[in-house]
């Protein structure tokens, strides 16, 4: 029988755009900023973040189209088969230029602390990158910092703000949560909550998103922030937040033997990037001055004091070995932690397993 | 979890119930809602008018641990008008007729006299469901926390056996762990009934080759629940425990039956970060290094196998919890705990696990591997049951499931249900977001009470109460609020001043011996 003649869908027709002279292919529904990132070129943004709709809010992404008269922003421009696109041309970085010096003109500081946020040195380095100082234009300013908002998480350092959108457009989109909106226009325009008031009592549910995205730390991590003055460098630790069964990947930040900050892993399977208040801000448990440092043992007198190691270790191996002893297998029990890693479940299974041979061992799930 | 968190973005219908997601399992929720932004249509039930809630498009407010004659009441109406996938009951299930001949007596209007959701939404839930092309069920310990809890989850996998939403992308029966590590817990053996690997301990080949490699004799006999070894110990049965990192007597049922076992013990070590209530009954307390502090591995609810690290040194002399129970190990004369890192004691898991088996320390350091990874080179499961149930068959078995009454139902005497779980800024007993400045949102406990009731009972809106239970009493502030419905009201079980586990303990599921933590009778006292 005669198969039907395949044609092929749309969909997988080569297709084929021109960037700065050199061909690549792209699929369709693609960008030309996504295509400029898989080809290595550096176009610079401020208002995107690859998660979120694309905004076309700051046009620092402006590329040319041959064929058309005014620059698009490359963010929300979709490639269109044989299209001619230049991302550098000296026009173009003069206009870019001009657009960050307005930008800039916002944004009084030249430096921002790491500690504030993921994000947030875009702006800086794309100051760098133009050689950009802010004296141009000035005296204009939208936003004024919420010195009211005490809160200990996030700080809300408007006078930073450049109005990106990039923080309400994370709540609404990533986060679901509508908390962040946008008052006025143009050098009016104001981050804000709901009624104007503090984070507290809007919606936010301070799971940091918004922090995380700001590209020039007008939204920044208070907590993290605590540690701006410490001379160590800030190092970054990939792990596993510590609370629900979500798994959420975080980087532990440091300074010297200090645990400083966390940080949402972009690239965490669970999560792509969110956290919640508790794994965001609930981390200074770990070097708080009530944590155990050294083992107890109950003395005659009934109360626990400080041991050495050998001494607890001990004490802790002849209770179990004795009640064994005069009571038989069935006189010992382990209570695993749903807590700690693998390894120390693991282990004291097998503890009560080869010491007493019995299966006497459960973990917490049943509470 | 059947399917994989990014699942969650993928249903077309999603049926939320007894899981507070947006509380308990937050960067979870904002998945669903992801898939709400994209058209979704979600079943929310729950006791309480949760955020969930407020956000679905069908909200079923059930009364208190009445969640399998809701469920028998969905399951009659999609049998009743033919939404069942027969091709997927044919290849996939067994006794199917016996379970649709069992429904036919539970008509939503029965349901309705026991679950106070209207008929006419239960149908209109359970037309929804059945209609689905990709229905996902999403329930955590509002589920499981009651004495029919194996019932409950029976019932759930008896609604996606039938509508086949199971083994498929954006489907499933996805149960929400509460606790970081609790999957790991059991996967790594810490259960009475398993070895490592969910291997049972009553199968004969399994005792034998754990015993070579424990190198001691195991009886192939189950050993005892928590709850069991509780009883026992408060019995003068049980002489020695050993307890890591979990704060008992705080989380546990039945306040003062838990701290007398515990007294009761010839020997108690406890493990922990913190001095808990717990430790402070211990003979021997033993200093674990903490999260952020130690190696390791986790595993999330999705099955996901993660790697934790250790960026800073551990506070004080403060040693991983490995370590310590390998020096307890080696001290008792038991061979096999001469490990030197983490990463040995996880190969060891690996090389006697058969759903680790593909795994080691460095493929866990991805991030990118969910259990069962039988073999090296294979690429996880991040979707169960696609194409068999670990069944001897390896057919879904209905389950022809019946409702029973709670443990203890309200009387003259305690008219009012007390139900029980947490607060989105606060873990557990707060030995960890106590300590980590999350009172900035909640001070303290409160009682969540519907304003009629507040009325009803004689007690003051930001006031304090006494609630008193057939174990004991607490006393809180109230806080009238419609979250709550009219005759049950809510606490977490977060705040020690707040012991509201001396109230609860009634019962235990038959045979998991959870405890029926979510359902209580109490009576309100202004003071
Ligand atoms: S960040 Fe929040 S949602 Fe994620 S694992 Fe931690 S507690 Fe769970
Ligand atoms: S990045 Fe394209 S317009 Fe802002």
């Amino acid at each position: 029988m005669n198969q039907p003649i395949q044609t092929p869908a749309p969909s997988t027709l080569a297709a084929v755009m021109e960037m700065d002279g050199q061909e690549v292919s792209f699929t369709p529904g693609e960008t030309i900023y996504e295509v400029s990132q898989r080809m290595g070129r550096q176009v610079p943004t401020l208002c995107y973040d690859d998660r979120l709709d694309p905004f076309g809010g700051c046009r620092l992404c402006v590329v040319e189209v041959e064929g058309l008269r005014n620059p698009v922003a490359s963010c929300t421009t979709k490639a269109t088969p044989g299209m001619k696109v230049h991302t550098k041309t000296p026009t173009l970085e003069r206009h870019r230029k001009t657009l960050l010096e307005l930008v800039v003109s916002e944004n009084p500081k030249a430096t921002i602390d790491p500690l504030r946020g993921s994000a947030s040195q875009e702006l800086v380095q794309l100051r760098t990158r133009y050689g950009v100082t802010g004296e141009r234009f000035a005296g204009h300013h939208s936003g004024q910092s919420r010195t009211d908002d005490a809160n200990p998480f996030i700080l809300r350092d408007y006078d930073q703000c450049i109005s990106c959108y990039r923080c309400v457009r994370v709540c609404a989109e990533q986060e679901g949560d509508y908390a962040i909106s946008v008052r006025g226009r143009g050098f009016e325009t104001k981050i804000t909550t709901e009624f104007d008031g503090l984070l507290q009592d809007s919606a936010c549910t301070f799971c940091g998103q918004c922090v995380q995205t700001c590209p020039t730390g007008a939204l920044a991590d208070r907590k993290a922030m605590r540690a701006q003055a410490d001379p160590e460098p800030i190092a970054a630790t990939r792990s596993v937040c510590p609370y629900c069964g979500v798994g959420c990947s975080v980087d532990l930040l440091s300074k010297g033997d200090k645990l400083v900050g966390i940080r949402p892993a972009r690239d965490g399977g669970a999560n792509l990037g969110a956290l919640c208040v508790k794994g965001q801000f609930a981390f200074d448990f770990v070097q708080h001055e009530d944590r155990l440092r050294t083992p107890l043992v109950r003395g005659d007198d009934g109360t626990l004091r400080p041991a050495s190691w050998d001494e607890a270790l001990d004490r802790a191996a002849a209770g179990f070995a004795k009640a064994l002893h005069d009571h038989g297998r069935h006189s010992t029990y382990a209570i695993a932690s749903g807590r700690a890693p693998h390894e120390s479940a693991y282990a004291i299974q097998k503890l009560i397993r080869a010491t007493s041979g019995t299966n006497y061992v459960d973990n917490c799930s049943r509470a | 979890m059947s399917n994989p968190l990014a699942d969650m973005e993928k249903p077309d219908v999603i049926f939320a119930i007894g899981t507070n997601m947006t509380e308990c399992h937050p960067v979870a929720a904002t998945r669903l809602k992801k898939a709400l932004r994209r058209g979704a249509t979600m079943i929310v039930a729950d006791p309480r008018r949760i955020p969930l809630a407020e956000i679905a498009d069908i909200y079923l407010p059930l009364r208190v641990g009445t969640d399998v004659a809701l469920l028998l009441g969905m399951a009659h109406v999609i049998e009743r008008e033919g939404l069942c996938d027969r091709a997927f009951i044919e290849a996939r299930t067994e006794d199917a007729e016996a379970f649709f001949e069992h429904v036919r007596q539970f008509t939503p209007e029965w349901a309705e006299t026991i679950c106070g959701v209207p008929a006419a939404d239960i149908e209109r839930a359970a037309l929804l469901y059945g209609r689905a092309e990709r229905g996902a069920i999403y329930y955590t310990l509002g589920i499981t926390e009651h004495i029919c809890g194996v019932d409950n989850v029976q019932s759930l996998c008896n609604l996606a056996l039938m509508t086949g939403n199971i083994g498929r992308e954006g489907t499933g029966i996805n149960p929400m762990r509460g606790q970081n590590n609790i999957q790991g817990a059991g996967d790594a053996g810490g259960l009475p009934n398993n070895f490592p690997g969910f291997l049972p301990v009553t199968d004969p080949d399994n005792a034998r080759r754990f015993s070579e490699l424990y190198g001691r004799e195991i009886e192939p006999v189950k050993g005892i629940t928590k709850v069991r070894a509780l009883e026992l110990a408060a019995e003068g049965k049980l002489h020695a425990m050993i307890i890591a990192g979990e704060n008992t007597l705080v989380s546990d049922p039945d306040r003062a039956h838990c701290q007398h076992a515990l007294e009761n013990l010839d020997h108690l070590v406890v493990i922990d970060i913190f001095l808990t209530e717990t430790a402070e009954l211990a003979d021997v307390v033993l200093p674990a290094s903490a999260w952020a502090e130690t190696d390791g591995v986790f595993t999330n609810t999705e099955r996901r196998i993660q790697r934790v690290r250790a960026a800073v040194p551990a506070q004080g002399q403060a040693k991983p919890e490995w370590w310590i129970v390998a020096q307890i190990g080696q001290r008792m004369g038991a061979p096999g705990f001469e490990w030197h890192s983490a990463q040995d004691v996880f190969d060891e898991l690996c090389s006697v696990s058969p759903i680790y088996a593909g795994v080691d320390w460095e493929k866990a350091g991805t991030g990118k591997y969910h259990w069962p990874v039988p073999e090296q080179g294979h690429p996880g499961t991040p979707r169960l049951h696609e194409d068999e149930f670990p069944s001897p068959s390896g057919k879904g078995k209905f389950m022809r499931v019946g409702y029973r009454d709670p443990a203890e139902v309200v009387s003259e005497q305690f008219p009012v249900w007390l139900t029980t779980g947490r607060r989105l800024q606060h873990y557990h007993t707060r030995t960890m977001t106590g300590r980590a400045g999350m009172h900035f949102f909640v001070p303290q406990e409160v009682l969540e009470v519907h304003p009629d009731d507040v009325a009803r009972w004689g007690l003051t809106d930001g006031g304090k109460c006494r609630m008193v239970g057939s174990r004991g009493a607490v006393e809180l502030r109230v806080e009238a609020t419609d979250r709550s419905p009219r005759g049950t009201v809510f606490c977490s079980f977060s705040f020690g001043d707040v012991p509201v586990n001396v109230l609860t303990g009634a019962g235990y599921d038959p045979v998991t011996e959870t405890a029926e933590l979510k359902v209580c009778p109490v009576r309100l006292e202004p003071v």
